[in-house]
């Protein structure tokens, strides 16, 4: 990939990491500041990274899928109803709970993946329309059942809601996270961990694989993937189903093992990010991850900035709105967008319907 | 002889259009068959549905006496049918080996055996005498190669019948003589192949047998032995058709364009599209541009309409620099533009006849004054031009998308002709376009040059090149080979020229013309 | 005298043309209607009676009108603002951002000019002027994403999206800063109020429905004149069309580009504008959630015309004002409209499943305007 831009990446995280350093001087040595940084990177990285490998898995095969957000919020909410229920209702200890509950955001994800497959490869709707309509079925959808299954008179829980089952627990890879400096790598929680694994495997299936190659041919040049007996729906089909229960693994990251609770629109556009990641990245999965760890670089540095709020020079305080730091991603992406940091080449028949009876 | 392949009553209907009706056609083992036929006579539908890409309404395919069904491409290849197409079905971005492979790939476990394939692709590379290199990504390969990449695709899945689709058509004549010696080592090997052209002279060279088809028909099978050139246009066109046009002797006079050491830049850096071209058009003669796509005329055709910015060199009209200025200004000052593609450049296909009629001059009275459209005068002119030109149509708010490829072709230069020309630049001007029509429109451009315009055509069909032109360029890789008067060339020596040798002798010339 | 002559077949003839493209969009609305009912039922609630309080809450008495015209203004001049752009082939996904700078102008113009010119102004000289700036601000930033297209290539479903968040974070911390009602006993993000002077007066006392609501119907049709009458308008569709061919006519491609994307603001930011002036007389954090989504189906639904999107806009504004009626009465929470909503886009979007459904004979009618994310 483009050294500018994993140059470009490399010089944003260190600057970043570096204020903090030196604002926190006083008070905590550099090395666990820069543990605690680089952990509370990845893990807010998570539902981005995994909304990136959503798109990949889409885009990849030729189809834009600018419903991720809608993917995830639908996740989000389902899991955690989901994992509410089994615990309150039927019983079942927590641990069992939450899992369960990651199963179920797993397969809300890939229904609204099938939606969009449907309507996409189908239907041949225009793909950013039926993105859209994702998006806004599951902002409807989960607004609806937050108040009708929460608040309403059918209410599941009496009118009253439980005690979740807390959130997922870390997991500390012994030896590994001791190492100074990187050793926030090893001590995460279950999704975090799953998204790099993720990561790795995408790019070896995508670039190594039979089934790669196919889904990549399909979104290059469909009509050669159609000669080469390749059935081209099918592929379209399953990747985006595929892409769905990734981008639900995302929205369980939000209410199964960030926050134990629920708010509509919760996903505050971290689907749309993920996009931009995707684009960064030159649709590549290690890039992506690349992407969203600067994303979540700027998140972990305004929440840390939070933490030497005293020592900031007061011309600069108003960095610490979140309003100004929250701008960071956006304005990387614009830039990215333009193309100044090296060129963006999506996969060449990515966007357009695929039309099985031609006369040619 | 065993009869490989035989189809019975194929028939396919598509919205509108019968492709083919009832088709017959037979292949033998070990023989060249040669689908002859105009564009639009159903030939590509045919294949497509002996390929499996297509279903047909009605129909059977027999493979060695049995019936086969082909819901996909993949039933085709797994019996052994290949297919070469005319727009190559190959994925630019991957490898020759990763296009080899896709749908047939070799794994060690999981993992794709890049290395296995890339050795076979060299076995069979060596075998048909078909040079490629299995690493290379096939967007930097040549057309030629990129022909053999396909070729050899077909034969790693051990096809015994291989169909190609106008393979012809992007190949300069050596490589077309090379393509056919190639396919006579395959039959050697058994293989039987399916050759689709419109070009009669490959056909007489190569064809065992030839099949003519017409409107979706097969209208009669012949042997070379038994046939000429004239003849078979007779069959492929339904009537004699006269190769020539009427056209009496060019009186030219002020120069009107002027082209000097023209480069434009290419997809790579460092390789020019056009380099260094030189030549000039003067008012009431046509300069015809000779050349195999793709050696640089859409380039320097859009260099001098105003679409692309030229490296270096000059381009002037009637002595103003236009060199860089944009398209607009162009228009204003007299240059008139009918382009390749007309479903892509030339034509807003959702749009009436009548506002694509004013694409260029809405904004000019009587159509458009201070900004406001006047519909009035619009369909006037609309009306006008219909009758003028003869476009086939119900009335002029029909829209282009319902109009035969003809007519289409018609209502866009009667855009281009509405104006006052100072200079007309023409590319492609009947391609897939119905015989009536290209009459009609070579009769425009001749009247176009008696009234005194310039006229520069571009054409990859030397028959409309010889038949049009007052003069004659060649353009090979982007440079201008030569430039003679028409009268003064033959066939030959522009078939030499387009091959890119320089100064063609009597042996040269007669390959060239193979 | 065949039946061809007559004159009632003549009339015929022209109805069924007319009402022929609208079949659609109808049965469209017709069939996420009953799939809304569907979920009603299944949640434990009463479709009809959940549809009556919907029909009695939007147009039950002079007020619940009143109420629903103004819902529908700001979709109407959304509606608008998404049509346009997709008739100039793009995707303004960013009408949220627009909305809410032309908000945050507007408020400044509104309490802002009288200080900044020493004096009270006149209404006939701030109203126009409040509302202006709603529509300059709304205009500069569509014409970013528009600019960067036409120079870059970027494609500007992302960068819409992008400067959307952009916007609302810039909204935020002018809100909680320097913008912020300075009134002591003040502690959330909101403007200070406008001037008298600079409020669009209502056009009947007692009631909501203010001057906004004409003028929208003045900006639509102005809006479908410019389209079909003129010029520009011309240019706008050719682009949207087919940007080669008007290349190759000699169109500017770029530069209409950026007009497109900058009308398309201006229409969002107005939107902006009047909510403030003549609704709630400031701007304040979270008040302008939702519309950018809404105006893409509205835009869909009135198939990028204004003479639909006037009719769907108003649709939707029944719907959001009848809602909380329905709720009262029935229990069933408003989100339900916004399901109701998707499922309108997904109809219109997939028509042929309508088509399918309901046996509509012709041609299928692709929206296609998505060309991936190269330029």
């Amino acid at each position: 990939m483009d050294y500018r831009r994993y140059g470009f990446i490399a010089a944003i995280v260190v600057v970043l990491i570096g204020i903090i350093v030196k604002l926190g001087a006083a008070q905590v040595s550099p090395a666990s500041i820069v543990a605690s940084m680089i952990a509370t990177t990845i893990a807010v990285a998570t539902p981005l990274t995994l909304g990136a490998l959503c798109g990949i898995c889409c885009e990849r095969a030729g189809v834009v899928n600018i419903g991720i957000e809608g993917m995830m919020l639908t996740a989000a909410f389902f899991g955690w109803f989901g994992a509410l229920y089994i615990s309150s209702i039927l019983h079942v200890g927590p641990m069992t709970s939450l899992l369960l509950g990651v199963l179920i955001a797993i397969i809300s994800g890939a229904l609204m993946g099938l939606l969009h497959a449907l309507l996409t490869v189908t239907f041949e709707v225009d793909q950013i329309i039926a993105g859209t309509v994702v998006n806004l079925l599951a902002m409807g959808m989960t607004g609806f059942c937050n108040r009708q299954l929460f608040f309403g008179a059918g209410s599941a829980f009496g009118g009253q809601i439980p005690r979740a089952p807390g959130t997922l627990p870390r997991i500390h890879i012994p030896i590994l996270a001791d190492i100074p400096f990187i050793g926030g790598m090893f001590d995460q929680q279950p999704i975090a961990f799953t998204a790099l694994v993720l990561v790795f495997v995408a790019h070896f299936v995508l670039f190594y694989t039979q089934w790669g190659l196919r889904t990549r041919a399909v979104g290059e040049h469909p009509r050669a993937a159609s000669a080469a007996g390749i059935d081209v729906i099918r592929v379209r089909y399953i990747n985006i189903v595929i892409g769905g229960a990734i981008a639900g693994l995302g929205g369980a990251y939000f209410t199964l093992e960030s926050v134990p609770s629920f708010e509509p629109l919760m996903t505050n556009g971290r689907g749309f990010i993920a996009l931009a990641a995707m684009i960064f990245g030159n649709w590549k999965p290690i890039g992506a991850l690349a992407a969203a760890l600067v994303f979540g670089a700027a998140q972990a540095f305004q929440i840390n900035l939070q933490l030497f709020r005293d020592v900031i020079p007061p011309k600069f305080t108003f960095l610490q709105q979140s309003s100004v730091v929250g701008l960071v991603p956006y304005v990387l992406t614009l830039i990215i967008l333009t193309g100044v940091i090296g060129k963006t080449t999506p996969p060449a028949a990515d966007g357009v319907p695929y039309d099985r009876e031609r006369r040619s | 002889m065993t009869l490989v392949l035989e189809v019975r009553g194929i028939s396919k209907k598509f919205p509108g259009v019968v492709a083919n009706d009832n088709v017959d056609l037979d292949l033998q083992e070990g023989e060249i068959h040669c689908l002859l036929g105009e564009n639009g006579a159903g030939k590509s539908t045919l294949m497509n549905i002996i390929y499996g890409l297509s279903a047909p309404d009605a129909g059977e395919i027999r493979l060695r006496g049995k019936p086969i069904a082909l819901r996909s491409p993949k039933d085709a290849i797994a019996l052994g049918i290949g297919m070469v197409h005319q727009h190559f079905m190959l994925v630019p971005v991957f490898t020759v080996t990763e296009n080899i492979m896709l749908g047939a790939e070799e794994k060690r476990g999981l993992v794709l055996d890049r290395r296995k394939v890339s050795a076979r692709v060299r076995e069979l590379s060596k075998e048909y005498g078909l040079d490629v290199d299995p690493d290379a990504r096939v967007e930097d390969l040549p057309v030629g190669a990129q022909q053999r990449v396909e070729i050899i695709k077909a034969l790693y899945r051990n096809a015994q019948v291989l169909i190609l689709d106008e393979p012809t058509a992007v190949l300069t004549p050596p490589e077309v003589d090379e393509l056919l010696i190639v396919l006579k080592g395959l039959i050697k090997k058994g293989v039987s192949v399916l050759f689709i052209t419109h070009k009669l002279r490959e056909v007489l060279e190569v064809a065992d047998r030839i099949t003519v088809m017409r409107g979706g028909r097969v209208v009669a099978s012949a042997k070379p032995e038994e046939s000429d050139e004239r003849s078979l246009a007779a069959l492929m066109v339904g009537r004699e058709v006269i190769l020539q046009v009427d056209k009496s002797e060019a009186a030219p006079t002020h120069e009107v364009l002027e082209v000097k050491d023209l480069s434009v830049g290419g997809r790579h850096p460092g390789m020019d599209e056009v380099r260094r071209v030189s030549f000039t058009v003067r008012a009431g003669e046509i300069l015809g541009i000779a050349g195999v796509q793709g050696n640089g005329q859409t380039e320097l055709i859009e260099a001098i309409t105003g679409l692309r910015r030229p490296g270096s060199g000059k381009v002037s009209l009637m002595g103003r620099d236009i060199t860089g200025v944009g398209a607009r200004t162009l228009i204003e000052h007299g240059v008139s533009h009918v382009p390749e593609d007309r479903h892509r450049h030339g034509l807003v296909l959702s749009y009436s006849i009548a506002d694509n009629l004013v694409l260029c001059t809405y904004n000019q009275p009587p159509f458009g004054t201070n900004g406001v459209l006047h519909d009035g005068p619009i369909d006037l002119y609309a009306q006008k031009c219909v009758k003028d030109f003869d476009v086939r149509t119900p009335n002029t708010q029909t829209a282009a998308s319902s109009l035969s490829g003809g007519n289409q072709q018609k209502v866009i230069i009667a855009r281009e002709l509405g104006r006052p020309v100072k200079l007309l630049v023409v590319n492609q001007p009947t391609r897939g376009v119905d015989v009536g029509s290209i009459e009609r429109i070579h009769r425009e451009l001749v009247a176009t040059r008696d009234k005194g315009a310039a006229v520069l055509l571009v054409s990859a069909e030397l028959d409309e090149i010889l038949a049009l032109s007052d003069r004659i360029a060649v353009m090979y890789r982007g440079e201008i080979v030569s430039i003679v008067p028409a009268a003064k060339v033959t066939r030959a020596e522009l078939g030499c020229w387009m091959a890119g040798s320089q100064t063609p002798t009597v042996e040269s010339a007669a390959e060239a013309t193979a | 005298m065949t039946a061809s002559d007559s004159p009632t077949s003549g009339l015929g003839e022209k109805i069924r043309k007319l009402t022929a493209p609208w079949k659609v969009p109808a049965l469209a609305v017709f069939t996420a209607m009953v799939v809304g009912a569907i979920l009603i039922a299944v949640a434990g609630g009463d479709p009809l009676a959940a549809y009556a309080g919907m029909f009695e809450g939007s147009l039950g008495s002079p007020r619940a009108v009143a109420e629903t015209l103004v819902w529908s203004t700001p979709y109407i001049l959304t509606g608008l603002s998404v049509a346009l752009a997709f008739q100039g082939g793009l995707f303004n996904i960013g009408a949220e951002g627009q909305l809410a700078l032309g908000a945050v102008a507007a408020a400044l113009v509104g309490y802002g000019l009288p200080g900044l010119l020493g004096g009270s102004v006149p209404a006939i000289v701030h109203v126009p002027a409040t509302i202006l700036a709603g529509g300059v601000a709304g205009a500069l930033w569509a014409a970013i994403p528009g600019w960067l297209k036409a120079r870059t290539g970027a494609h500007e479903v992302i960068s819409t999206i992008m400067l959307n968040y952009v916007a609302l974070n810039i909204v935020s911390f002018l809100l909680n800063g320097p913008m912020k009602d300075p009134a002591p006993d003040n502690v959330i993000a909101r403007t200070p109020l406008i001037a008298e002077s600079a409020s669009l007066s209502p056009i009947l006392s007692g009631f909501r429905l203010h001057w906004g609501f004409p003028l929208a119907l003045i900006a639509a049709a102005l809006v479908a004149w410019m389209l079909k009458r003129t010029t520009l308008g011309f240019e706008i569709r050719t682009v949207g069309a087919n940007p080669e061919a008007a290349r190759y006519a000699g169109m500017k491609v770029g530069r209409t580009i950026v007009v497109s994307m900058a009308l398309s603001g201006t229409l969002a930011g107005l939107a902006g504008a009047i909510e403030v002036s003549a609704l709630n007389h400031r701007h304040q954090l979270g008040f302008s959630q939702g519309y950018g989504f809404d105006a893409i189906a509205i835009a869909l639904l009135g198939k990028t015309k204004p003479a639909g999107v006037v009719p769907a806009a108003l649709l939707f504004g029944m719907m959001r004002s009848g809602a909380p009626r329905m709720q009262f009465l029935t229990q069933i929470p408003v989100d339900v409209i916004s399901v109701i909503q998707a499922l309108i886009l997904l109809f219109v979007a997939a028509d042929v499943m309508v088509r399918r459904l309901y046996r509509l004979r012709g041609e299928r009618e692709r929206v296609v305007i998505t060309r991936g994310w190269g330029s």
